[in-house]
């Protein structure tokens, strides 16, 4: 099976022979070697592979986090590889969602001030309609006046999917998002993220070791070593594993 | 965004609280330092209002010496008989009189001491009758010239009582009076501002305080029924010529209680002074909050950059909620200033001795100075975090970013500027370099120096830390605090800093006054041959002095060789005022004080000649030969030979003029005796002889030499007494910062601790780990602030040189002190940080995020 991942004007997100090194010397780590990959607008996408393969470095230089060492990086229409802190700042601001292992909730803030701070940091006001949409996907709104620490780690994920939601960004990126919660929380989240793709059109990238989380995806990308040595659409759990298990002996008779 | 910050600042209020209330006691000290000046100048100003009332024109002579605020006080020049007759004969005066009143009257009291005022005069003066203000309590008015009347305040301090026979000093020595009368002022009060009054039948009163038959302090004169002041100031003024200072009451009073207003614009610079310390404490004790707590929130603040916020909105949320901080402080500051400002006023009040308040004033000045000084101080200590805060990468949101220790370099090489600016601006302001501006160069110099150091600290904390943490090495609770302590290196150096400012300053000062006091005592032990020396306590507005007659009685006794007295006086030299002397014996120069010569004859002086110190000789131009004209503090000017110069010290006048001059010096009374004994006489036979002569001179008291050094140089104990006090202060606030980072560190490393306890660390193993982190960081800061105030106070004391302080002495005993108290310090900072780390719960404390 080939790796070559194929090209469309409608790319949310484009990688063009991505290198990411770390460190120099004895210490070099390269994390990427020459990655290049698109990721349809309206698809909900899942990359996987080993620890260490290299697949939360691609999402961080994707999503503009992490700069690359060679190649570009492209959301959109915007050349995300070269902007500076300003232009990152508006991508983050207009164009990219995060949605993150630890859900990364302002403890300080209710349900909702989370949900709407991206909006409140640019300046925008909610879309009132949209945001009723959100919040009763997620079906948070008997919840939004209560502290993170009040909610189940379900519910914080998913306050954390709305804040990403919320300001229909061009992709969003979601770090391990069940990483931290049990089988049934899980389920639900990804099951409403699936949603969000299928009903709204939203574009999601996701990072992933699960291969039950990848099978709720429209495609998976797998990566070891840095590059990307497979891909799957229309996967279930089964072909996943199959596949990954493939990569590891492939893996062992290599070495 | 807004909301998000607010919110956030909430969340940890305590924290800033703690951090804040440095600002508080810094903008307590500014705003209360203008309240109290304002409330006091007020008061004055009614007190003056109040005396010239009914007062429309005063004349008074020019002084023959004009003396400056920090000179002592003025000795007026009398106003002749004939001038009050002169004024009366003015067309549209309705009534004139001669008023004596002058400051150096002491009244005995039963006790035999002498009552003394602390500031206020004390004023001898002839007795007008009642007035609207003046009423006899009981007695009688003085009629016969053994007779006198004094206010009740007075009366109530000596502890006498009407029909008394009372000893009274004034410029002639004790003199006895039959006390006929004790008066008060209206409105019931036993004194206005504290000062006491002796008053005498006028010719008495001239003769004692003035030292003329027929003349006057100065005449008051009522204006007669629609005369205009202004017009009638200006007519007596025609009328008297020159040489004579006519005002209308309104004027007077203005100018008197404008020049104490410059006494209390000092008191205010003093406050001021200390509020930049407490200001500077606590700079940077916010500056290490704001750090710590940017530290703590990176992620929080990665995540606001991931989902969209820019570099400028977190610096913005940053200085907002330091804005805030320094909103809520300056308000606090304000409110506890007006508050000490009060308190000090009705203090300064009760110990003026009934200085009636005018209402509690709250100058624009005040508020204005408040808001500003609490919001610019604390939104610049911010700034540096909040700059720090918009350089967390966005992604420090997804991972641990293990933000290495920075290198110290730039750190390192800045603080070395730093210093070294301070150094040079130091240097410039102690060589006489820096023109007008020294005193501005030097405090330049020192808060340069401070910030350089404070910057180079977390260089040198690293081995000092270590050594010092190794005398706790032997636990392993004390092996972990110390390794704590040296954990952070920047916050460790900057809490530490931050205690460094107060105690170098203390260390300072010490180490001048010390070395002044030490220079003083080897010079006079040296140099000063004389067994028995006459002295009182100086320091006070006038010193005391004794009855001439006893230097004659004095010679008189046994085994006695030379007595020599003093007198001095503020005069006009060739136009220039000058300190001059003048000596019972002209030989006692070389003889008792050891001095050199450098020109002429130093070894008498006669009747027309007088002599120079080698520095006033230069700077004046004076040389061996040269006329000169002195005019002393009373009587007329006279012109001197220069007939000898002799080398400088602290302990001779810059000129001596002879002894029979002193008769019209401000205290024509010798102030200072100095006796020789004959060899084989001893101290033990004369002493008490010479006491015995004293009996009526209660001011001062005979001691032996070493005794008399003492006495002399114990009076720099009390400013340095005050200075410590006030610095304490500072020291005070360090401790907060201690507080502060001890409790951040604890709420950091909760899961760390939660480990170690799990392992089974005890409870009070626990408590003392964080007990050496404190005492770790505390004794380093002091031992900075020792190091640092003794190169400040040694660069003083060099630059003093040639003002005679020679020997360098450093307080070792002092410094130990301070050293230990940092130990103390550290301990009571610990407490509660400490209580908290041990009430940890251990399973929580793993679980912990």
């Amino acid at each position: 099976m080939t790796a070559t991942v194929g090209r469309q004007a409608g790319a949310a997100a484009r990688a063009d022979d991505v290198w990411k090194v770390y460190g120099s010397g004895e210490a070099q780590v390269v994390a990427l070697r020459g990655v290049t990959a698109e990721f349809e607008r309206g698809r909900f996408t899942a990359i996987m592979g080993p620890s260490g393969s290299g697949k939360s470095t691609l999402m961080h230089c994707l999503a503009g986090l992490d700069s690359v060492t060679r190649g570009t990086v492209s959301i959109g229409e915007t050349m995300v590889t070269g902007l500076g802190d300003a232009g990152l700042t508006k991508l983050r601001r207009d164009k990219v969602g995060f949605i993150f292992q630890q859900f990364n909730l302002l403890p300080t803030l209710t349900a909702q001030e989370n949900i709407l701070l991206p909006l409140s940091i640019a300046g925008r006001r909610p879309d009132p309609a949209w945001y009723d949409t959100v919040i009763d996907t997620v079906g948070l709104r008997d919840r939004l006046g209560h502290r993170p620490a009040q909610l189940s780690g379900g519910q914080q994920q998913r306050v954390a999917c709305a804040r990403a939601l919320v300001a229909r960004p061009e992709v969003i990126f979601a770090d391990e998002p069940t990483g931290n919660l049990d089988s049934r929380s899980g389920a639900e989240v990804l099951a409403f993220l699936r949603d969000s793709v299928r009903a709204h059109g939203q574009t999601i990238v996701m990072v992933t070791h699960d291969p039950t989380a990848a099978a709720y995806a429209d495609r998976v990308v797998f990566l070891a070593d840095g590059q990307i040595v497979s891909e799957l659409t229309e996967p279930t759990a089964e072909t996943v594993l199959d596949t990954m298990k493939k990569l590891d002996t492939a893996a062992e008779v290599t070495r | 965004m807004f909301r998000a910050t607010l919110k956030s600042l909430l969340a940890r209020k305590v924290r800033l609280i703690l951090s804040g209330l440095a600002v508080v006691l810094g903008v307590m000290f500014v705003s209360g330092a203008f309240v109290l000046t304002d409330t006091l100048g007020r008061s004055f100003d009614q007190v003056f209002a109040d005396a010239y009332e009914g007062v429309d024109v005063n004349v008074s002579a020019k002084p023959k010496v004009a003396v400056g605020e920090t000179e002592g006080e003025q000795v007026t020049a009398p106003v002749p008989g004939a001038v009050l007759q002169q004024v009366r004969g003015v067309p549209g005066v309705a009534e004139a009189t001669g008023v004596v009143a002058s400051d150096g009257a002491l009244l005995i009291g039963s006790n035999g001491k002498a009552v003394t005022s602390f500031g206020p005069p004390q004023l001898g003066e002839n007795w007008l009758g009642e007035d609207d203000v003046v009423k006899l309590r009981e007695g009688r008015e003085p009629r016969a010239d053994t007779e006198i009347v004094v206010n009740a305040a007075l009366a109530q301090a000596a502890k006498v009582k009407v029909g008394d026979r009372v000893g009274v000093l004034t410029l002639a020595p004790r003199q006895n009076f039959t006390l006929v009368g004790v008066f008060g002022y209206s409105g019931g009060r036993d004194s206005v501002g504290g000062v006491n009054e002796v008053a005498f039948t006028t010719p008495v009163a001239q003769q004692l305080m003035l030292g003329k038959k027929d003349t006057f302090t100065n005449i008051r004169v009522r204006a007669a029924d629609g005369v205009d002041d202004a017009a009638l100031r200006d007519d007596v003024a025609r009328a008297l010529g020159d040489g004579y200072q006519v005002r209308t009451g309104a004027q007077e009073s203005a100018a008197a209680s404008a020049g104490l207003k410059e006494g209390l614009s000092f008191f205010n610079k003093v406050l001021l002074g200390f509020a930049a310390v407490a200001l500077l404490v606590g700079t940077f004790l916010i500056l290490n909050t704001f750090s710590i707590i940017v530290a703590q929130r990176t992620r929080e603040l990665a995540l606001m950059r991931a989902i969209g916020a820019s570099g400028r909105q977190i610096v913005g949320s940053v200085v907002l909620e330091a804005v805030a901080i320094g909103l809520v402080a300056s308000v606090l500051g304000l409110g506890a200033g007006i508050g000490v400002g009060a308190l000090l006023a009705y203090l300064f009040g009760k110990l003026a001795g009934g200085l009636t308040l005018a209402g509690l004033g709250v100058p624009a000045a005040a508020v204005i100075g408040a808001f500003a000084v609490g919001l610019v101080i604390t939104v610049v200590a911010a700034l540096l975090p909040a700059l720090r805060a918009a350089r967390i990468p966005p992604i420090a949101a997804m991972q641990d970013v293990a933000t290495p220790d920075r290198p110290l370099t730039r750190v390192t090489v800045g603080g070395a500027l730093v210093t070294a600016v301070g150094a040079v601006l130091l240097f410039l302001g102690l060589t006489d370099n820096a023109g007008d501006r020294t005193l501005p160069t030097i405090l330049g110099g020192v808060l340069f120096t401070f910030i350089g150091v404070a910057l180079l600290t977390p260089l040198i904390s690293r081995p000092v830390v270590t050594l010092l943490g190794s005398l706790f090495a032997w636990s392993v609770p004390g092996k972990l605090g110390r390794l704590n302590s040296g954990r952070n290196p920047r916050r460790t150096a900057i809490t530490a800093a931050a205690l460094m400012v107060g105690i170098a300053l203390v260390t300072g000062v010490t180490v001048i006054l010390d070395s002044a006091k030490g220079s003083i005592t080897r010079l006079a032990q040296d140099r000063i041959s004389a067994e028995l020396v006459i002295a009182g306590p100086q320091g006070g507005p006038r010193p005391p002095s004794f009855d001439p007659a006893v230097l004659e009685r004095a010679a008189a006794i046994p085994g006695v060789a030379l007595v020599d007295g003093e007198y001095g006086d503020l005069a006009v030299v060739n136009g220039e005022k000058t300190f001059v002397g003048a000596s019972s014996d002209p030989t006692a120069l070389t003889r008792v004080f050891g001095a050199k010569r450098v020109a002429g004859d130093i070894s008498r002086l006669g009747p027309d000649q007088m002599l120079f110190s080698a520095d006033t000789a230069k700077s004046r131009g004076v040389q061996v030969g040269q006329q000169v004209t002195v005019q002393p503090s009373r009587g007329e000017a006279r012109t001197y030979t220069v007939s000898g110069i002799y080398e400088s010290s602290q302990l001779t006048n810059p000129a001596v003029v002879p002894v029979a001059a002193a008769k019209d010096f401000r205290i024509p009374k010798p102030i200072q005796g100095y006796v020789q004994l004959a060899p084989g006489a001893r101290v033990a036979d004369v002493q008490p002889q010479l006491d015995r002569l004293l009996a009526d001179s209660p001011e001062v008291s005979v001691a032996d030499r070493d005794a008399f050094i003492k006495q002399q140089t114990s009076q720099l104990d009390t400013p340095l007494t005050m200075i410590q006090i006030l610095l304490a202060l500072a020291i005070v606030i360090a401790v907060l910062g201690i507080v502060n980072t001890l409790a951040l560190s604890v709420l950091e490393r909760t899961r760390e601790l939660g480990l170690l306890r799990a392992i089974g660390l005890r409870r009070a193993q626990t408590m003392g780990m964080i007990t050496v982190e404190a005492v770790v960081i505390s004794v380093f800061g002091a031992l900075l602030g020792v190091v640092v105030g003794t190169g400040l106070g040694a660069a003083v004391v060099r630059a003093l040189k040639d003002e005679g302080i020679t020997d360098l002495v450093l307080p070792w005993g002092r410094m130990g002190v301070f050293l230990l108290l940092a130990a103390i310090v550290g301990v009571v900072a610990a407490v509660v940080p400490a209580i908290r780390a041990a009430r940890i719960n251990v399973l929580g404390a793993i679980a912990h995020d």
